[in-house]
């Protein structure tokens, strides 16, 4: 485990360096952005829309009591997909997504001999290959959750005029009360720290692999597991420091 | 030339390289042989500075490198093409990309210059209007020729191919071996080239060690190697029903 660790910090450290060749790092940040970024807008907007049209379901549902006014449905949906939802949940998925695919890329590039091939050409592999991936889901990733957010309040919108069960001035009322933009900042902080795990961990257990392909699928597999736990847990942290 | 002095490399308990001395020549082909597992993929990797030696020394035209830190031994590695046993294109990157990719890395030159010298050596290999084309798009024969064409594309003096020919069939192999023979001749490099191929051995065998073991077992050429009574050797060398017939 101490040892795992640092090894890991030794790949950061190298992975921190100066890129050789800054027109280089710059084509590779252009191609993560697609390949890490843009990619995941799909399954981000789709996700998000349902997730923000069921929680906002569920809260008008529960709300029996005509002591509570429907407005709460629009504020529960907005501090929902701020706090908790976008930042950690879309982190989760896409830990999924981009995690896997960066551990079996880097990984599969190990075991044939393509990180020998950079270090011969006088090439960093850990800074060609992972600093790209890093920098590209650290700027990316928090419009993503941003997009996340969004859309996951027009969903929620959409749902209650659907269904009926709130008017949008209701809603609409209710997504504007008591707002605290440090909830944004907060989501923010932890959408940085994920994507700070998730391309880190799954580039260092992709730039270990030792054997052939069957190792690949594993490193993959625990690119997700391994990051997965690390989000969860860096968010019960986080919300520990900065909200409670 | 590269000298090699009494180099040990060993995993853990287990002891690879045992006390490996041995040079190899400017402008020829300097073959290693040896059964798999004796070691030839460690003592080139030891050579090119991607695995670190216990013990010993490698010097490069007697400039030392393998003493260097990572970061010096790039002024060496500028000077080096290597051909690894899978070819390592990267395979996110066109064939002329990836032939380009040592330019962009070692040289200041404009974009039209690097294109020409890559089409140049594209060509060398007898390889031409498959510029754009992506690794897992072309056969494994052509994917050795553009993973030479990638290690030449520098002009380097010295040439590391580890097994050129494994798993390509007879007459390719030996399309690949005279290729690599006249481009050592052609520009005075001097080529390591590990090999187990008894083919390669007898036609462009120059200088021959044989490994055994991790030990330098017998040093010679390819005219030498029919007529030694080297016991271990001759097990190696007339292990195919080929070989045996040529004995008679
Ligand atoms: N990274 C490593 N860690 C531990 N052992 C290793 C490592 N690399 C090589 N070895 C061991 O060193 C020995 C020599 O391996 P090497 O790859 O040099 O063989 P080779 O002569 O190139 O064989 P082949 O002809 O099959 O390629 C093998 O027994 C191998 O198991
Ligand atoms: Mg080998």
């Amino acid at each position: 485990m101490l040892k795992l660790l640092g090894e890991y910090l030794i790949l950061l450290s190298e992975i921190f360096k100066r890129p050789d060749k800054g027109p280089v790092f710059r084509r590779q940040l252009l191609v993560e952005f697609v390949g890490l970024g843009v990619d995941s807008i799909g399954i981000v907007a789709i996700i998000s829309v349902f997730t923000g049209a069921i929680v906002a379901l569920q809260t008008a549902y529960n709300i029996d009591s005509p002591l509570i006014p429907l407005t709460m449905v629009g504020f529960t949906t907005r501090q929902m997909m701020i706090l908790e939802f976008s930042p950690t949940i879309i982190s989760l998925i896409l830990a999924g997504k981009v995690g896997s695919r960066i551990a079996s890329e880097i990984g599969t590039m190990r075991v044939t001999e393509q990180i020998d091939a950079l270090r011969v050409m006088g090439v960093n592999p850990a800074n060609y290959l992972i600093l790209p991936k890093i920098t590209a889901s650290m700027l990316f990733n928090p419009v993503l959750i941003i997009f996340s957010i969004v859309v996951g309040l027009w969903g929620g919108w959409i749902a209650c005029l659907v269904s009926g069960l709130v008017t949008s001035a209701d809603f609409i009322a209710g997504l504007r009360s008591w707002f605290e933009p440090f909830t944004v900042v907060y989501a923010m902080i932890k959408t940085l720290v994920f994507a700070f795990i998730i391309a880190s961990v799954s580039g260092y257990l992709g730039y270990n692999v030792d054997g052939g392909s069957v190792e690949v699928g594993k490193a993959s597999t625990r690119a997700v597991v391994v990051s997965s736990i690390l989000i969860i847990f860096f968010d019960l942290i986080l919300t520990q420091l900065l909200l409670v | 030339m590269i000298t090699v002095q009494n180099i040990n490399k060993s995993f853990g308990t287990y002891h690879v390289l045992k006390n490996v001395s041995t040079e190899f020549e400017k402008g020829k082909t300097n073959l290693i042989i040896g059964q798999s597992g004796s070691g030839k993929t460690v003592l080139m990797k030891c050579c090119i500075g991607l695995l670190d030696i216990d013990k010993g020394e490698i010097n490069f035209d007697d400039r030392p490198f393998s003493a260097l830190a990572e970061k010096r031994k790039k002024d060496i590695r500028k000077e080096m093409g290597v051909l690894f046993q899978g070819g390592a294109l990267f395979d996110s990157l066109s064939v002329e990309q990836n032939v380009m990719f040592p330019l962009n890395m070692f040289t200041t030159m404009t974009p039209e210059e690097k294109l020409d010298r890559v089409n140049f050596c594209l060509k060398r290999v007898n390889l031409e209007n498959v510029n754009q084309l992506f690794p897992s798009e072309i056969s494994g024969g052509m994917m050795k020729r553009v993973a030479i064409a990638r290690a030449i594309s520098n002009s380097p003096s010295y040439l590391f191919c580890d097994e050129p020919n494994s798993g390509l069939d007879p007459k390719t192999a030996e399309v690949i071996d005279q290729l690599i023979s006249e481009i050592t001749e052609e520009y005075n490099i001097t080529t390591v080239i590990n090999t187990h191929d008894m083919n390669s051995v007898l036609q462009i065998g120059q200088k021959i060690s044989f490994l055994y073991k991790g030990e330098l077992w017998w040093e010679g050429n390819k005219n030498t190697i029919l007529d030694t009574d080297n016991r271990e050797l001759n097990e190696f060398v007339f292990s195919t029903e080929l070989t045996r017939r040529l004995r008679k």
